[in-house]
């Protein structure tokens, strides 16, 4: 059956969007004058940029794990990753557009690394600068964009080419393709995030910072395919995902978010017992400046998933679901948040007009990305190999 | 007249389960099925009741966690209290992160072990135990329903007559 937008869904988006545009203004308005402003737009920009872009790039991740695993519950929700993942060239687009402006600013006080003064006086980042410069950042940045379009096509141009022919020898090419997808992104995950987020703290470094936002990321993507799922449920359409269905989705959901925190756990926890100056500076700045913001940031992530979705019958509950997803949301939002302002704004930073009006700008144009992508093509894949299996899913 | 328990054998699980739901919608009720492996969504035909395992492991997952915090408290703080690598811990919760990886080991392994336990217990599976199974066949390649003609008011023959339908190859009846 082909979606059609509601017209409550296409009233709400435009009305998300343009509070937040409205607000967005008027943030602009009442701070331009102040000192950080440029600093504080620019960060604004990059948290929601980097957030709703990775949202995109965690689904494509997901479809691309789904294929070479050889998946076979999700069939029956794939073209809704597929309408997830295809934000990924407009998440590229807008986060590619806020990285230019901050390279023109010559880091805008984000990514003091490039600024050519800071670097002169100092010799920490001076011994990076073979890795942390203008040139080989943007060809790396370049490079993760690129094969991130290029394996996006490809997956969805298969898609619907088997809608077609069916067959198995495009699902052996989806399976080949979507294993050489991890490899790439095996790497590019954790140096993509090195390069976006971790070198705004250029003084600090942490390996497993990588997987620290990746986790992130894949359980913000697992909550917004389980609210786009429910949504298209709630009005009739996917007839053949079942409660089982919602049930995966709402597992995933919980298994990430505990990824996420054993993540940040370890992270904290490691740094905290060594105690060397270097290292526990990242923390000391994000404790003095949000000490209840980012402790409340990790009790929403763990706790309310936690606690919450434990039960197998509230992760089949749509309203539960919808409740944690949005607690979630908002919760992974706060860590971007922190990531970026901790290390750029420190403690000038706060949340106003201006960082709600952007999410909600940015959000609004996601959600009619994603629900435009729906409409482009069949809600059930027609030859999928693993169609059977997944309309009979059952657990 | 004796109440009597009747195996019947089935050399598919989708016979068993196409068969079960014919009985099942007679208005038979159907005490087990045996099986050499899960069978998928038998559950609800036959009518058994979701499992209370899980309840059961965050019981013993709460067991675990409490054990650990007023174990390790008393041992590293109230006891002798421990200087490990600069971290003087005079105060549990000010060193609350260097017991987290150790509470959490120790609730998972109650978590778990309690669980395998309970499960072995529950089911008389324990090593030693005598088989429950009706037909050591239940164990290779056929599956069998049990049921006790005492949870069912129909007569005998009439079950015999709707047992007939369903396409078993074997049928045992016991005098229990």
């Amino acid at each position: 059956m082909e979606f059609e937008i509601t017209k409550k869904a296409k009233r709400n988006t435009l009305l998300i969007a343009g509070g937040g545009l409205l607000l967005t203004l008027i943030g602009i308005i009442t701070n331009f004058e102040d000192h950080h402003f440029m600093t504080r737009f620019m960060a604004s920009g990059l948290i929601n940029a980097f957030y709703f872009f990775a949202i995109g790039l965690g689904a494509l991740f997901f479809l691309a794990l789904a294929y070479a695993t050889e998946t076979g519950w999700y069939a029956s929700i794939k073209r809704v990753i597929e309408a997830v993942a295809g934000f990924l060239p407009y998440g590229i687009g807008l986060f590619g557009t806020v990285l230019l402006a901050i390279t023109m600013m010559d880091g805008a006080h984000l990514y003091s690394w490039m600024d050519p003064e800071v670097v002169a006086h100092d010799e920490m980042i001076e011994g990076k600068s073979a890795y942390l410069n203008k040139p080989f950042f943007w060809i790396r940045t370049i490079i993760y964009f690129t094969v991130y379009l290029i394996f996006l096509n490809g997956f969805r141009k298969r898609s619907l080419e088997e809608d077609k022919i069916g067959g198995t020898e495009l699902h052996f090419k989806n399976y080949r393709r979507g294993a050489l997808f991890l490899v790439f992104f095996a790497v590019f995950s954790s140096t993509s995030s090195w390069d976006w987020l971790m070198s705004i703290d250029v003084h600090w470094f942490s390996t497993l910072f990588g997987w620290y936002t990746f986790a992130g990321m894949w359980c913000t993507t697992m909550v917004v395919l389980i609210l786009v799922t429910l949504h298209l449920k709630k009005h009739g359409y996917l007839e053949k995902v079942n409660e089982s269905h919602i049930h995966d989705l709402g597992k995933w959901t919980f298994a990430t978010s505990f990824l996420w925190s054993y993540l940040w756990f370890s992270q904290f926890m490691l740094i905290w017992y060594a105690n060397i100056g270097e290292e526990v500076s990242y923390y000391q700045m994000r404790i003095e400046n949000y000490q209840i913001l980012y402790f409340a940031m990790f009790v929403i992530n763990f706790a309310f998933p936690m606690l919450i979705l434990m039960s197998r019958d509230a992760k089949r509950h749509a309203g539960i679901l919808t409740f944690v997803g949005l607690i979630i949301l908002a919760g992974h939002w706060l860590d971007v948040y922190i990531m970026v302002s901790g290390g750029s704004l420190g403690s000038t930073a706060t949340i106003g007009a201006l960082e709600i009006g952007m999410a909600l700008l940015v959000m609004g144009g996601f959600i009619w990305v994603i629900l435009r992508n729906l409409t482009k093509s069949p809600l059930t894949p027609v030859n999928h190999p693993f169609l059977d299996e997944s309309i009979h899913h059952e657990i | 007249m004796a109440n009597k328990v009747i195996y019947v054998m089935y050399d598919d699980d989708g016979v068993l389960k196409d068969g079960a739901k014919k009985l099942v919608s007679k208005g038979i009720k159907i005490a087990d099925a045996f099986s050499p492996f899960p069978i998928h969504g038998i559950d609800p035909i036959i009518g058994v009741k979701n499992t209370r395992l899980g309840i059961m492991a965050f019981i013993y997952g709460l067991t675990g966690l409490t054990l650990a915090t007023v174990g390790m408290r008393y041992f590293m703080i109230v006891d002798w209290p421990m200087n490990i690598g600069g971290k003087p811990n005079f105060t549990y919760l000010d060193n609350i992160l260097s017991f987290i990886p150790i509470t959490f080991e120790f609730t998972v392994l109650c978590a778990a072990h309690g669980m395998a336990i309970t499960y072995l217990l529950k089911n008389r599976t324990l090593p030693g135990m005598p088989a429950q199974n009706p037909d050591p066949r239940t164990t290779d390649d056929k599956f069998v329903l049990e049921i006790r003609t005492a949870d069912n008011s129909i007569d005998e023959k009439e079950l015999d007559e709707l047992i007939k339908d369903t396409g078993y190859i074997e049928i045992d009846k016991k005098n229990i």
